[in-house]
């Protein structure tokens, strides 16, 4: 009885079930905003008055929240249509290179970054494509590979862009046709200054708001709108046809094309959509730092992000956030503040013992060292991330399986009908895959 | 109910073949699955595709729905070439399959993987779904309800928020069965739907595809290897051994024929007959 009564329970949070907790999400939501909206004006009081405790200052949440936008961008990629993404900073800095080169004075061009931002977000959409196409047949480890390479020319082209010459080979009469030394990107130095966003609002600030790093709350405000935006659009393409039919191609790409799923259109939306997420933190970025240069875009962004959402739990939108939150707050302001206490230890003991590697031990260097044993002990102890959506839940653990999706014969199917609760039965000698009938 | 709705739809079923297939070959390297095969399945009627392991039955499945390019032949489907088409359009064309190891979306609930199935009739695209625009609210509340009405079909209403995974494997079949309906087909392929099922689920089966005939006005080609299951429910039904067609009649005439009782039982025991 109580094993029927379990199984019964949803496990998927139906219409109703999202009805209900409608009012809940407000809540949370409204408190959320007012936390977002106070935090920068109390920040000062709290660090004075409460200074023992590791508060991020506005600049970290700035950070915090553009994360956010990419982790919310990788994840239809790799949580909705399941395809390993290692190169997603390509589109992120597609998305700031757009932005710097329309919005700044290094070719002359000030359009309103209010214009230039749709503009970035079309050129990473357009780069989503143009990585996807070639890579449509790809799965798992290859696609990874792939996607890494792309990530890395992406960001070599745009140091390399920074000096070149374009000619013809001299036995077509080796014509300079760009340059010589033609400077399109900055090169290392990148771009600077990139124009930030502005607003036409006159009052105590002067007599227009700047969304620059000189001007953090403002800042915070826009990028938080901007994430809210973000969820929003994810949350809404999730709940669509175009939502389904991404999971149906994660679950099993050949059955969803027996249901009349195009699966090459909707893998490049996949890839299209992500990396328009990705262009739009770009965008913020490049004109909140008011600069950008190739180096910042490398690859351990890409993982960060990938962190992120493994961390907070793939495919959960709630969840991917809170990860993107939690890595780079730990990142730039919890790691920085318990190296205040372990640090100097540590180098004592390092110079007592003369071992080097503990001498001028810094705990911030090894941020990537604490990723990688987080993440080993997550994947051993709760595979499914901090806040999972239901169905990773349940096959991470095997809850609640009654019966192999593969087969199963006639005698476990009287098991699988009367004892519904964890009771796994074993496939029986049925091919696992196709051909299923080609021998 | 729904079923009455969708039979005043389709109307009676016309005369003629609704799938015609012409000399058909599939080669794997060196070994032909399937080999210089026709094959008529009437329009309205109940057709199955028997004969031992290996014998090209699903890799003749694999073919009608775009799986494998036929590597010589044609099939014509409703006067339609299908053989060159890709999966999803031969879909759209209205043919509809089930698989032999079913193929289920197990992550997604039992609603959504109906949902999926009807993924080609919504017409409401990514930037409407953003916009969350009237038309799309409408399809999906609407596409909702014909889920239901799908899942209600074949027993499973109760069960829409499970994931598919977490379903008993006859619910399983039958959730798969409810997927392909939601696809809208003339012609609904059936790959071993009894396989795994215990003689009771196996009649409620047979009797459920036969309904489906009756009332959705759907042709049906299944690969079933219960013979009881086939002599009962067939109209007619073509044996495959080797790649090769050696019968095709009704399933009275099938019984009877040599090369059959050879192919299942092997050479000695046909010789007595």
């Amino acid at each position: 009885m109580t094993a029927a009564a379990r199984l019964r329970r949803p496990s998927l949070p139906g219409p109703w079930e999202r009805a209900g907790s409608r009012r809940r999400q407000t809540a949370a939501l409204i408190v959320l905003a007012v936390l977002a909206v106070v935090y920068p004006l109390v920040f000062r009081f709290l660090q004075q008055n409460l200074g023992f405790l590791p508060w991020p200052d506005t600049a970290v949440l700035i950070v915090c929240a553009t994360f956010g936008i990419l982790a919310l961008g990788l994840n239809i990629v790799m949580g909705f249509a399941g395809l390993l993404d290692l190169g997603y900073v390509a589109f992120y800095a597609i998305g700031a290179y757009t932005t710097a080169f329309l919005a700044s004075g290094h070719f002359g061009i000030h359009i309103s970054w209010w214009i230039v931002v749709w503009i970035a977000v079309a050129a990473a959409a357009l780069a989503g494509i143009m990585l996807g196409a070639p890579t449509l047949k790809l799965r798992g480890d290859y696609l990874a590979i792939v996607t890494l390479g792309f990530g890395e020319i992406v960001r070599i082209v745009f140091r390399n862009l920074g000096d070149f010459t374009l000619a013809l080979p001299s036995f077509l009469g080796g014509a300079v046709l760009i340059g010589p030394n033609a400077n399109l990107t900055g090169g290392n130095v990148g771009i600077n200054p990139i124009d930030p966003p502005t607003l036409p609002i006159p009052g105590p600030w002067g007599d227009q708001i700047v969304f620059s790093n000189q001007n953090p709350t403002a800042s915070l405000y826009l990028v938080l709108g901007l994430l809210c935006l973000t969820y929003l659009v994810c949350r809404r393409l999730r709940d669509s046809k175009l939502g389904r039919a991404w999971m149906a191609i994660r679950e099993d790409e050949t059955a969803a094309a027996a249901m009349g799923i195009d699966t090459v259109t909707t893998k490049l939306l996949a890839f299209s959509l992500g990396a328009s997420f990705s262009g739009f933190a770009g965008a913020f970025t490049g004109a909140y730092q008011t600069a950008i240069f190739a180096e910042s875009f490398n690859f351990s962004v890409s993982i960060l992000v990938v962190v992120m959402i493994i961390l907070g739990g793939i495919g959960s939108l709630r969840g991917v956030i809170i990860g993107a939150f939690a890595v780079t707050y730990v990142n730039l302001t919890f790691l920085r503040w318990a190296g205040e206490f372990l640090n100097p230890p540590i180098d004592a003991l390092g110079r007592a013992t003369g071992i080097g590697l503990l001498a001028d031990f810094n705990l911030v260097n090894y941020n990537f060292l604490i990723f990688g044993i987080v993440l080993a002990i997550m994947m051993a102890k709760r595979p499914e991330g901090l806040f999972p959506v239901e169905s990773a839940k349940a096959e991470m653990h095997g809850i609640g399986i009654s019966a192999d999706v593969t087969g199963g014969g006639p005698d476990e199917l009287a098991a699988a009908e009367e004892d519904v609760i964890a009771v796994h039965v074993p496939s029986p000698a049925v091919a696992p895959d196709q051909p299923e009938d080609a021998r | 109910m729904t079923v009455a709705v969708a039979a005043a739809a389709v109307g009676p079923a016309p005369s003629g073949d609704l799938l015609v297939a012409t000399d058909c070959t599939k080669r794997f390297g060196g070994l032909v699955a399937v080999n210089n095969v026709d094959f008529n399945i009437p329009r309205g009627s109940i057709v199955s595709l028997i004969g031992p392991n290996g014998a090209g039955k699903t890799t003749f499945f694999n073919m009608i729905t775009g799986l494998y390019i036929p590597t010589t032949g044609s099939i014509l489907f409703d006067g339609v070439e299908l053989t060159g088409r890709k999966p999803h359009e031969v879909v759209r064309l209205g043919v509809a399959r089930t698989f032999q190891n079913i193929r289920l979306f197990g992550n997604m609930s039992t609603e959504d993987n109906v949902l999926v199935g009807l993924h080609h009739r919504l017409k409401s695209r990514w930037y409407g779904a953003i916009l969350r625009l009237p038309s799309v609210r409408r399809e999906e509340a609407d596409a909702h309800v014909r889920a239901m009405e799908l899942l209600d079909l074949v027993g499973l209403a109760s069960r829409s928020a499970t994931l598919a995974r977490n379903l008993p494997y006859g619910d399983q079949r039958r959730l798969e069965i409810a997927r392909a309906l939601a696809t809208d087909p003339k012609l609904l392929l059936l790959d071993e739907p009894t396989a795994g099922m215990n003689p009771e689920e196996t009649r409620r089966l047979t009797d459920f595809v036969r309904e489906l005939r009756e009332k959705l006005g759907l042709t049906i080609l299944l690969i079933e290897h219960d013979m009881k299951v086939v002599m009962g429910i067939s109209d007619r039904v073509t044996v495959l051994d080797h790649g090769e067609r050696i019968a095709e009649g009704t399933p009275a005439e099938v019984r009877a024929d040599v090369r059959v009782i050879e192919a299942y039982l092997g050479r000695g025991a046909a010789g007595g007959g």
